[in-house]
């Protein structure tokens, strides 16, 4: 049953399964990372990752409104980085 | 022929991640984590979104995802700069290796 199940996956979702076990594996720097810095840096590459993740499973599913989906999440994710950074730095926004 | 160019691009963008994501837990600092997650996040994120617009051919999603493309290559690097701004203004000095006798 697995072996039928191996066979089945196609290339992007290969890719896309790929691109969340390393989301997860970055989640760990999250939780444990000693200080806020790490958790910034990690929160940074999963945001990245769950946007092209986003075109992916666009392109999977075959509903390609997923692309400005994904357009506006990365927007999101650069401008709560700067902002979370401009935080730590100068204590307020 | 074109499946190929895209699955090329494609797992070529994995293994930045990959990297970055190794970089990510292995390195000892914050500055060299930054180091890492910076570069291979944009590398991977702007080569898999290469490949996608290929795939995609010319229809309207294809300039979507070009879009996409151009606004990380040209924002990653800012944020990856800003958090390393703030880590640095926190007073977080960099790592310096024992010297071993």
């Amino acid at each position: 049953m697995i072996f039928e199940l191996i066979k089945s996956v196609t290339f992007f979702e290969l890719i896309a399964l790929v691109l969340t076990v390393t989301a997860f594996i970055c989640l760990y720097r999250v939780v444990f990372g000693p200080r806020v810095g790490n958790r910034i840096i990690a929160v940074n590459v999963i945001g990245t990752k769950t946007a092209v993740l986003l075109v992916l499973i666009g392109f999977i599913f075959d509903s390609l409104y997923f692309v400005d989906v994904a357009l506006v999440y990365a927007l999101f994710n650069f401008i709560m980085t700067i902002a979370v950074s401009k935080y730590i730095e100068m204590g307020r926004i | 022929m074109i499946n190929l160019i895209v699955m090329g691009f494609l797992s070529a963008g994995v293994f930045f991640f990959i990297t970055a994501t190794i970089g990510l837990l292995r390195f000892p600092d914050l500055f060299t984590r930054l180091h890492a997650t910076g570069k291979g996040d944009t590398m991977g994120a702007s080569l898999i979104l290469m490949g996608l617009a290929i795939y995609a051919g010319l229809t309207p999603e294809t300039i979507k995802i070009l879009i996409m493309l151009i606004f990380i290559l040209l924002t990653s690097p800012v944020a990856v700069h800003a958090i390393c701004r703030a880590i640095y203004a926190t007073g977080v000095k960099p790592w310096v290796k024992e010297e071993t006798k």
